[in-house]
């Protein structure tokens, strides 16, 4: 935390993007979490993604329930609308919002004690529902705000910052995404921008559920010897083994991808992601085989990292219920509201 | 990259673009931090350590400090305005006589004599008579000052300031002998009895202008700098209604505003080249075109135009010029004539040192332009003793170039006469010193404050053309200058990285406003710079490179061209990696050396 707000003066040769926008107008209030958090690292990701994008700012809605990360929506883009809701129950609200406005861009952030504790089960049914919103889970492993707890993704045999050792098994809430039939389903590291950008881009972009959970180390109760969410732990046992490029519809594919190593996978709005194998054994289009192995390093101890599962077939949640096309707000009123007759006409249909 | 050697005492003092630009390496940062806190006196004091005329450097210096200004090339923001910051400090000081180096009764048995009573002279006074040396000041004129009374009017240099400053070193003791042009280098050296003698005697003649009709024109026809000093003592106190200024540079522009203030009705600068290429200071021009002085450029003097043997006027070439893409003139022709009318012409086109009462051969050599051959650091001639600074040594510059040029000059001449050998002299030094108060405090300001740069309040057009002596500058006010002290970017508080600290949490990259940090794999400097956050286009500001970090080997890379050091990294960065510390510059005077070779002096047991 800082005592005075980070300046407003910026590089002169910062780049604009399409809509005029430097980076720096997607920036948010000042950040009190610790010095060093990894969340902050994911809030400049979050930003450099919006700007890359292009983003219109009073298009983004973020929501978040309770917990040092559940406070960084407030970190980036202050021009966007933001929900703080009860802990856990963030993605009812992505629901609501969602359902009565398709057109705006939903971006969750939340915690590992707000995802994979109280709120699991919310969770879960936004994937079932295959919800259209980017659902970043800034994952550490110890519930910091409260002192530094195991939270339900802590592994078993990591120690607290006071020496007592983890037994019960953690949840993964990637294994669990990919088992709940999650089409966009990524890992990454707060440390690794190179990776973590293109891949809120893409999730920012991709139609349906994305999940990204990143390793985000608390610098405060999580970053010592004994710890599986440190720093140092995560840059050594970190494997990427999908890197993906994201390519914006306006852009060309230049490069010279060679055939067998890249995969590229056309979005629905026509921009692309380029997946970079950087583990050939590993195939992130199999949903079984995928699972399997991340499973199976998650044995080894390595964190397999990148786009790790990922598919464009999927109906979301306003194709499976045939709602309007457009958002509930443009709609007129007539059509809206069905009126006493139409009213009749739904109740006779329960009689 | 190698890993950056911030030990070495130029890294850290480069960043402090102000101090590293000017000549006397003045501690800016630190005078405006202690004007900032009203602690006036102790800012007059660090100002006159390195520049010994602070009143006198606050009005009228050359200010090489404020282009090199970061704050200049933060959103094309004006420089802050240090020049003047340090007059605040030379006007609100109290009495500093007290502060002033203690001068020994007994002396050290030296003489030395200094040959004009300039700047340069006068720094040599100041920096030896505290070591216990016998100082004679010649001087032709009677009041001593030299081109800083004779060239600098009065309605931009008070007589008081100068008189007062020049008082805290003659007060110390100083032999000065008015009135007394040293006529012959030879009687000096043989009849003197002096140890050592220092040539401060300034670039005092003017450059001729040869055109047909010069010599029939020469009753309304001035040298520049010898006619500012005339006035200056009183010998000239009118011209004609209107007058041509030949020359653009800053003694041009003390013409033109005197001639306003002795009846001129109608001032002409005339420049030979487009606006580019003038050398007045960009404020002096701003300050002279206030007066609704013009400035018309493209015309080259051809000849004076007399009638009835009285100078009517000047004819000048219309110039028309080609540049190249860098903006260099490549070609010049002349489109024609034109002729306008003068009473009274001053010509400004330059000046420089003459040395006719120096005898060819003493040793002391002069090169092929006749100006003496003088070493650059020791500004000790060829003839061992016999030491030059300021104008007299490479030609017109500005005082604060003198100032150094003396300083060093006595440096040598102690050495000289404690039988060292001049060249081997103390070598700078810098002290790092934490600002670290608490959690988030740091002991100085390191807020970004976006303010513009302060205006100076001037006197009334109405009322300045009055009297020759009203000075035009009225001084910041107290809020002006609670403003522009903030402006100030504190760059000697460093940023100092320790990398095996660094968890590359990336906590600095992301909280640094202007995106000069970046985490990276080493490589070349050229390539490095194109891969950074921000693109480091300045190849004039250094690279920051530090060891290999601790988890994967990369390198933390600063570009120090656009840090605002709001420290805003080091409050982020959760093990204290980065800390901001004060770099305090120690760079040796005469009396550092002094003291250097009195601790190696055998003791007696």
């Amino acid at each position: 935390m800082t005592f005075i707000a980070k300046p407003k003066v910026a590089h002169p040769s910062l780049p604009k993007n399409a809509l005029g926008f430097t980076r720096r107008d997607y920036e948010g209030a000042l950040s009190t979490l610790c010095a060093g958090c990894g969340h902050d690292s994911i809030t400049a990701a979050i930003v450099e993604a919006s700007w890359a994008l292009a983003v219109e700012p009073q298009n983004m809605v973020k929501l978040s329930g309770i917990g040092c990360s559940s406070k960084t929506t407030a970190y980036f883009v202050s021009g966007g609308h933001g929900f703080n809701s009860v802990h856990g129950r963030m993605p009812s609200i992505a629901m609501g919002a969602n359902a009565a406005n398709r057109a705006l861009q939903y971006i969750g952030v939340s915690g590992d004690g707000d995802t994979l504790s109280i709120g699991l089960g919310q969770f879960c049914h936004a994937i079932r529902r295959n919800l259209n919103m980017l659902y970043i889970i800034e994952n550490n492993g110890v519930y910091g705000l409260t002192k530094g707890q195991f939270s339900a993704s802590a592994d078993v045999g990591s120690t607290a910052k006071k020496g007592e050792t983890n037994f019960q098994p953690p949840i993964d809430p990637v294994l669990l995404a990919m088992t709940l039939g999650a089409s966009f389903v990524a890992r990454s590291f707060s440390g690794d921008k190179q990776q973590l950008v293109p891949l809120i881009q893409a999730g920012l972009r991709h139609q349906g559920f994305a999940l990204i959970d990143v390793l985000s180390p608390c610098v405060t109760f999580n970053d010592h010897e004994g710890s599986t969410k440190s720093y140092a732990y995560t840059r050594e046992h970190y494997e990427p083994a999908v890197h993906a490029d994201f390519v914006p519809l306006e852009r060309e594919i230049i490069a010279d991808y060679k055939e067998g190593e890249t995969l590229p996978l056309l979005m629905h709005d026509g921009s692309r992601i380029v997946l970079r194998k950087l583990d050939t054994a590993y195939d992130p289009t199999n949903r079984t085989l995928a699972a399997a192995q991340i499973q199976e390093r998650m044995k080894a101890g390595e964190y397999l990292t990148g786009l790790l599962y990922v598919e464009r077939s999927q109906n979301e949640f306003h194709q499976l219920n045939a709602t309007p096309d457009a958002p509930l707000n443009s709609l007129p009123y007539e059509v809206l509201s069905p009126g006493a007759q139409g009213l009749e006409k739904v109740l006779a249909r329960y009689r | 990259m190698e890993p950056t050697d911030t030990s070495h005492p130029d890294y850290y003092h480069r960043v402090v673009d102000c101090q590293w630009a000017c000549p006397a390496h003045t501690d800016v940062p630190e005078y405006i931090r202690l004007i900032a806190q009203g602690r006036f006196t102790d800012a007059y004091m660090v100002n006159r350590h390195s520049n010994v005329f602070p009143g006198i450097l606050g009005r009228v210096c050359d200010r090489p400090c404020e282009p090199a200004c970061r704050r200049g090339r933060i959103e094309q923001q004006k420089p802050v305005a240090i020049c003047r910051l340090k007059r605040v400090a030379a006007d609100h000081r109290d009495e500093v006589a007290g502060r002033l180096p203690k001068i020994p009764k007994a002396k050290n048995g030296k003489r030395i004599a200094c040959i004009g009573a300039g700047c340069a002279s006068l720094t040599v006074a100041n920096d030896l008579m505290p070591l216990g040396y016998q100082v004679t000041i010649f001087e032709q004129y009677g009041e001593p000052g030299g081109l800083m009374r004779t060239n600098i009017p009065s309605f931009r240099l008070p007589h008081t300031v100068l008189n007062e400053e020049i008082a805290m070193i003659t007060g110390m003791g100083v032999e000065l002998k008015l009135n007394s042009p040293v006529g012959s280098l030879r009687q000096l050296l043989t009849g003197g009895g002096f140890d050592a003698v220092f040539v401060g005697s300034g670039a005092p003649k003017g450059k001729e202008l040869k055109l047909p009709g010069r010599e029939a024109a020469a009753a309304n026809t001035h040298i520049g700098i010898a006619w500012l000093e005339s006035v200056a003592f009183g010998h000239i106190d009118r011209i004609g209604k209107r007058v041509l200024i030949i020359g653009v540079g800053n003694t041009a522009m003390d013409c033109c505003r005197t001639s306003l203030r002795l009846g001129a009705e109608s001032v002409k600068v005339m420049a030979r080249k487009p606006r580019g290429f003038f050398k007045a200071s960009e404020w002096e021009l701003e300050d002279a075109e206030e007066e609704s002085v013009g400035i018309i450029i493209n015309r080259a003097p051809r000849s004076f135009v007399i009638e009835n043997g009285r100078l009517t006027g000047m004819l000048f070439d219309k110039m028309e010029y080609e540049l190249d893409a860098r903006g260099r003139i490549i070609a010049e022709r002349s489109a024609g004539e034109e002729f306008l009318p003068a009473d009274d012409v001053i010509l400004a086109i330059g000046q420089e040192n003459a040395f006719p009462w120096i005898e060819r051969d003493l040793g002391v050599e002069f090169d092929k332009w006749d100006v003496p051959v003088v070493d650059k650091t020791t500004f000790q001639s060829t003839r061992p003793g016999v030491f030059f600074g300021g104008d007299a040594a490479f030609g017109p510059k500005n005082i604060i170039w003198a100032v150094e040029q003396g300083h060093q000059a006595a440096i040598s001449i102690h050495r000289r006469c404690h039988g060292e050998a001049v060249s081997e002299r103390l070598a700078p030094g810098i002290n790092l010193q934490s600002r670290k108060m608490g959690m988030h405090e740091w002991s100085y300001a390191n807020d970004y404050s976006p303010v513009e740069r302060r205006l100076m309040p001037h006197v009334s057009l109405k009322e300045r053309f009055k009297k020759l002596n009203i000075e035009v500058e009225l001084g910041f006010t107290a809020e002006q200058v609670e403003q522009e002290v903030q402006r100030c970017l504190n760059c000697d508080v460093q940023t100092v990285f320790t990398a095996k600290l660094c968890i590359e949490c990336d906590a600095c990259l992301d909280i640094c406003p202007v995106d000069c940090l970046t985490i990276t794999h080493n490589g070349a400097e050229a390539e490095l710079r194109t891969r950074l956050k921000a693109p480091a286009k300045n190849l004039e500001q250094p690279l920051y490179v530090s060891a290999g970090l601790p988890q994967t080997g990369r390198v933390m890379v600063k570009d120090e061209d656009l840090c605002v050091h709001c420290g805003l990294c080091a409050e982020r960065c959760p093990t204290a990696a980065w800390d901001m510390q004060k770099s305090e510059l120690h760079w040796p005077l005469a009396v550092d050396e002094a003291r250097m070779l009195e601790a190696r002096k055998p003791k007696i047991a």
